[in-house]
């Protein structure tokens, strides 16, 4: 019995010594939502702490996941900065008065694109990399359904792709939502539902996550993804047989952003984040994590796979209408009842 | 003076004067308090609030913490010292939840109070271990005063344990199933509005048939409903095949049956997923192999329904095995034997004797494996398509970009009520009807052979299944050892490197791998959950078993209740209950803990419940007669007979905090990241190498420390088989 009861005992107690030993007293602290892929967000935190000593908690999220955390803990704010993730929900926090404005030092060294989306924030948020949409599709797939490449939005439509073709669920999903809004801003909004009407016969899955299509691509599990096309490119870096497309008429994109939390406890350390994640040094240091994303730094040198902005045909994208949350709900509301109830 | 009654006082005042009375930002543990301790305004006991900061609310609890010092010193059947006890007991408590949810992070909590006492400058922010204290000690002086009343013997351990488990199972249980409930009256800015939740609870993607005539989604109630009636009845059906085969056949390698039932219950979820998809996906092993023979190609046919019922079936089956070994172990031979000198056949025997003897051991099986199909999170997760289901439409109605709140609640009420009737239906059921063969009588019969038929079904269905659980956990173990599943098969230690390297730095040893901060973040919260997981179990079967009071069978329900909640409930509850004051403790890890050892604590209860019954009362008697208090009584004689129940409380507390992911995935924080939560994370990103290597490790810890367990506890040393691990493994196997 004694040694049941010391046992028990050394049980709890190696856990507690555990515990104290993971609180180190550190120089500041910064509590860190990030919303890219972890190796990213791992290599940034290594890199931050190497350059402040500033020690960092880092929590990873997908971007929708991240909004909702931070929305629900607004009344007594966890985080300091929010990293990554595409620019919609970054906007929609800003316009819900979640986010702090901070107008960095290195604002003046951006390219336009960022700039512009800053100022449309009230300087809530700012870009830091920029992926324009498009769709990545498995070439041995294609050659064994005997399809012909797409090149257009519209060929995903046609009827020889019927079950072929996977997206996100708008829904739930940030690029999913930037496809919505990029058909409609390419077609006008009737023509526009009209495709996505069209489309949904071809559609074999609503993906929950917004890269989820091009990686079930990469292993075979569909021919056609539709996402960013970043996210395609760093499944043809892994080796997977997938080719991006960049669709003719035209498409969007996302500008990925990092805001501060409003009313977080480390607010300094928040904003040598944000100047950290501008440098155009570490910008450069994206490819190193598999980011192919075109940096915010005009000085940073953008990855050699990362798709050529100027090579894609971008379309002049509306943040400020598409990211607020009034259009939005109503889209997604109109993609609800018209679109999604209908029969495959 | 009365000791036990001085002591709980002195707890208080401690609470009340000395440690900070609102939790301290850094965390207690780390003492960074002490820097502006005691005159600083978060540090500061809650005497020093009152006096220093104006915090006038505490001021009343004084009153409570006073009022019991004056009858300290009289008799314990003095009417007047029970009475104050009472009163300063349930006054103190009062005084303490009333300013803890009237005044928060925003001054008044609620409006009418504002409009009454006009604005509060000031603020609160969740309580600390000042204030623990304090309630701890109101609730024992209350606990004290029913006992100097004389109600149960006067016994204030036991008055004072049934309080305890009371108390916990209010605050942790039924105070964020409460916040669910409210929730779904509101809207997503908080307020009232309940023509929202007819709207919600009635809408088309929640009971929509539009399946039927049509090629749309059908509603995710019924689609639940679908998935769980079909694994029940899949389930249940191999698993009386295995138990069948492990008893009445001359089968070989029935300890190899064994090993296979245990296997899933330490799986991490999604793992069996993840290789039914390499399997069965558009470009998985065995559907290329058709497309060879046949021609055909078959496509994404496993997303959906097939995928799910295949996963869940794989994983289910052990339990209904367990559930249903004892049962057809317990048919007794008499009855048979009775059947077979009637002349009846083989067959005629099992069918109208065998069978119907074995009828709630049947239904038990099905209706754990209806709820375990409902409450699960992982398999829907990897392999639903664009069938959705309950569980997995809680969550991304909170963590999609649609984040809905009063949407989540609606579908965590459906799938509560779903599971609580199953769970009535259950006791109710099986409570009523004797199907007991198992007597004190002689009845050493041999049990009847199978019916030819029967042998060849359960064979043809068992074995066929028993190799495809083999062929799964090969591919499992295999996929951490090569490149890229699926793809490149060439043999590697990459995905073990990057997940648990060590390397040598400036400070000595660098744990450099991926998967280092949230393996021991696991192993750290799962050591401290299941000790005390087991010790609320199996005191609370002490007195369920060894004790009688009024509101038992409440109290019994209260404790069983979180058994049938889903995980994702939980999970959403503890969010909506822990984020804000009074009791704040999101982004902790004491939220895991405690969230742990609320959703296992059942299995405990069972376990304990399981061993006590097969210990005489009168072992006790002789104890308390001897003149041992209760207390001595549970340390000395009861808790020494219980080690196969401790045992098996350890390793399934152990177990499923180091596996759980629906109610965790809500739970995690920066500082606190559970190994299950990282992996989906690295699943959602494809990488399977890693996800599977880092699993696979975890199976293997779970194995050593499930032995270590039973070396360290050991044995009791009575010359009698134990059945009560088995027992709990069944049972237990209903928690989400």
């Amino acid at each position: 019995m004694k040694r049941l009861g010391l046992f028990m005992f050394a049980f709890a107690v190696s856990g507690l010594v555990a515990g104290a030993a993971n609180t180190a007293f550190a120089a500041g602290k910064l509590t860190l939502y990030c919303s890219p892929q972890i190796e990213w967000c791992q290599l940034m935190v290594k890199e931050f702490e190497k350059a402040t000593g500033i020690k960092v908690a880092m929590t990873r999220k997908s971007s929708g996941e991240t909004f909702a955390q931070i929305k629900a803990e607004r009344r007594n704010p966890k985080g300091d900065v929010w990293w990554g993730g595409t620019g919609d929900p970054h906007l929609q926090a800003a316009e819900e008065g979640l986010t702090q404005e901070y107008k960095s030092p290195r604002l003046g060294e951006l390219q336009d694109w960022a700039r512009r989306q800053a100022e449309q924030s009230g300087y809530k948020t700012v870009g830091i990399y920029a992926g324009a949409l498009g769709a990545g599709y498995n070439s041995e797939l294609l050659a064994k359904h005997k399809l012909t490449a797409p090149k257009c939005w519209a060929d995903l439509t046609k009827p020889a792709f019927k079950g072929h073709v996977q997206m996100a669920n708008p829904n739930s999903s940030g690029t999913a939502y930037t496809t919505l809004a990029t058909i409609i801003q390419v077609f006008g909004e009737e023509k526009g539902f009209e495709f996505m009407k069209a489309l949904h016969k071809n559609i074999n899955q609503y993906t929950k996550s917004g890269s989820a299509p091009i990686k079930a691509s990469a292993r075979g599990e569909t021919t056609v993804g539709i996402v960013f096309q970043h996210d395609a490119v760093t499944q043809a870096v892994k080796g997977f047989p997938i080719k991006i497309v960049s669709p003719c008429e035209g498409t969007g994109y996302e500008i990925g952003s990092v805001s501060i939390i409003k009313g977080g406890r480390n607010p300094e350390s928040a904003k040598k984040w944000v100047d950290f994640a501008l440098d155009p040094k570490i910008q450069t240091m994206a490819a190193q994590a598999k980011a192919y994303q075109v940096p915010s730094n005009a000085k940073a040198t953008p990855p050699p796979q990362a798709p050529d902005l100027s090579q894609i045909k971008l379309i002049d994208y509306d943040f400020k209408k598409y990211g607020s949350s009034a259009e939005r709900r109503r889209l997604l509301k109109k993609w609800d009842d018209d679109v999604s109830t209908l029969p495959r | 003076m009365n000791r036990p009654a001085a002591l709980w006082l002195a707890v208080g005042w401690g609470g009340f004067a000395l440690l900070p009375w609102y939790g301290v930002e850094d965390g207690f543990w780390s003492f960074a308090w002490l820097f502006d301790y005691p005159a600083g305004a978060d540090a500061a006991p809650a005497l020093l609030q009152i006096l220093l900061f104006g915090r006038w609310w505490l001021a009343p609890m004084v009153l409570a913490l006073a009022a019991p010092l004056v009858v300290l010193w009289r008799q314990r059947s003095d009417p007047l010292f029970s009475t104050v006890l009472l009163a300063a007991g349930s006054f103190g408590t009062v005084c303490f939840l009333v300013q803890g949810f009237a005044i928060g992070l925003g001054g008044w909590e609620y409006a009418t109070l504002e409009a009454f006492f006009g604005p509060l400058a000031d603020r609160q922010f969740g309580m600390g271990y000042g204030a623990l204290l304090v309630s701890a000690s109101f609730l024992f002086l209350f606990a004290q005063g029913i006992a100097a009343r004389g109600a149960i013997n006067g016994d204030g351990f036991v008055i004072g344990s049934i309080a305890l488990v009371m108390a916990l199972v209010a605050a942790f249980i039924f105070f964020p199933v409460v916040r669910i409930l409210a929730s779904a009256f509101q809207d997503n800015d908080y307020n009232f509005v309940p023509y929202l939740f007819v709207e919600k609870l009635f809408s088309r993607d929640i009971w929509g048939v539009g399946c039927l005539t049509a090629n749309v989604n059908c509603g995710v109630a019924w689609n639940s409903l679908l998935m769980a009636i079909v694994v029940g009845v899949s389930t249940t059906v191999l698993g009386l095949a295995f138990a069948l085969l492990a008893t009445r056949t001359g089968f070989r390698a029935k300890r190899l049956l064994r090993l296979l039932s245990v296997l899933p219950i330490i799986t991490p979820p999604f793992v069996i997923g993840l290789a039914i998809i390499l399997l069965f996906g558009a470009s998985g092993t065995v559907t290329q192999a058709i497309e060879a023979i046949t021609g055909t190609t078959p496509g994404r046919y496993i997303y959906g329904l097939p995928g799910i019922w295949l996963a869940q079936t794989l994983a289910f089956t052990p339990i209904a095995f367990l559930v249903l070994i004892g049962v057809v172990e317990g048919v007794s031979p008499s009855m048979e034997e009775a059947s077979q000198t009637l002349r009846a056949s083989n067959w005629r025997t099992f069918t109208t004797v065998s069978l119907p003897l074995m009828r709630p051991g049947l239904a038990n099986a099905f209706l754990v494996g209806f709820i375990e199909s409902l409450a699960d999170f992982g398999n829907p997760l990897v392999l639903g398509g664009n069938f959705d289901v309950l569980s997995t439409s809680i969550f991304f109605a909170i963590v999609g970009a649609q984040n809905d709140q009063g949407r989540a609640a609606v579908l965590a009420i459906i799938l509560l009520a779903f599971t609580l009737t199953a769970f009535w239906a259950q006791h109710r059921w099986l409570g009523h009807k004797s199907y007991a063969t198992v007597t004190g009588k002689g009845d050493a019969g041999l049990h009847v052979a199978l019916p030819r038929r029967v042998t060849w079904l359960v064979y043809g269905s068992a074995l066929p299944w028993a190799g495809l659980t083999a062929v799964i956990y090969f591919m499992i173990m295999f996929g951490g050892f090569v490149e890229l599943w699926g793809r490149d098969h060439s043999l590697t230690l990459r995905h073990y490197i990057d997940a648990f390297s060590i390397t040598t730095g400036a400070g000595g040893l660098v744990w450099s791998g991926a998967a280092w901060n949230s393996f021991w973040t696991t192993i750290y919260i799962s050591l401290i959950s299941a000790p005390l997981t087991a010790a609320v179990g199996l005191l609370t079967a002490y007195l369920l078993i060894r004790q009688k009071f009024a509101g038992q069978e409440a109290f019994e329900f209260g404790t069983m209740l979180s058994f049938a909640i889903p995980g994702t409930v939980i999970g959403v509850g503890y969010i909506l209950a822990f984020n804000v004051p009074p009791i704040e403790l999101t982004g902790t890890g004491i939220i895991l803990v405690i969230c742990f050892i609320f959703r296992n604590m059942p299995v405990g209860v069972r376990a304990g419940i399981a061993a006590m019954t097969q210990i005489d009362k009168s072992l006790d008697e002789a104890s308390l007669t001897l003149g041992a208090s209760s207390f001595a009584t549970v340390r000395k004689v009861v808790l020494p007979l219980l080690r196969p129940a401790v045992i098996a409380a350890l390793v399934f507390s152990f177990v499923r905090a180091m596996t759980a992911i629906s109610a965790v995935i809500f739970l995690v924080s920066a500082n606190y990241d559970m190994a299950t939560s990282y992996i989906i994370g690295r699943v959602e990103n494809g990488d399977y190498g890693l996800s599977i290597a880092y699993s696979s490790v975890l199976i293997v810890v779970m194995v050593v420390v499930i032995l270590l367990i039973q070396l360290v506890v050991g044995q009791r040393r009575i010359g009698r088989r134990d059945e009560a691990v088995n027992v709990a493994f069944g049972a237990g196997g209903a928690v989400g």
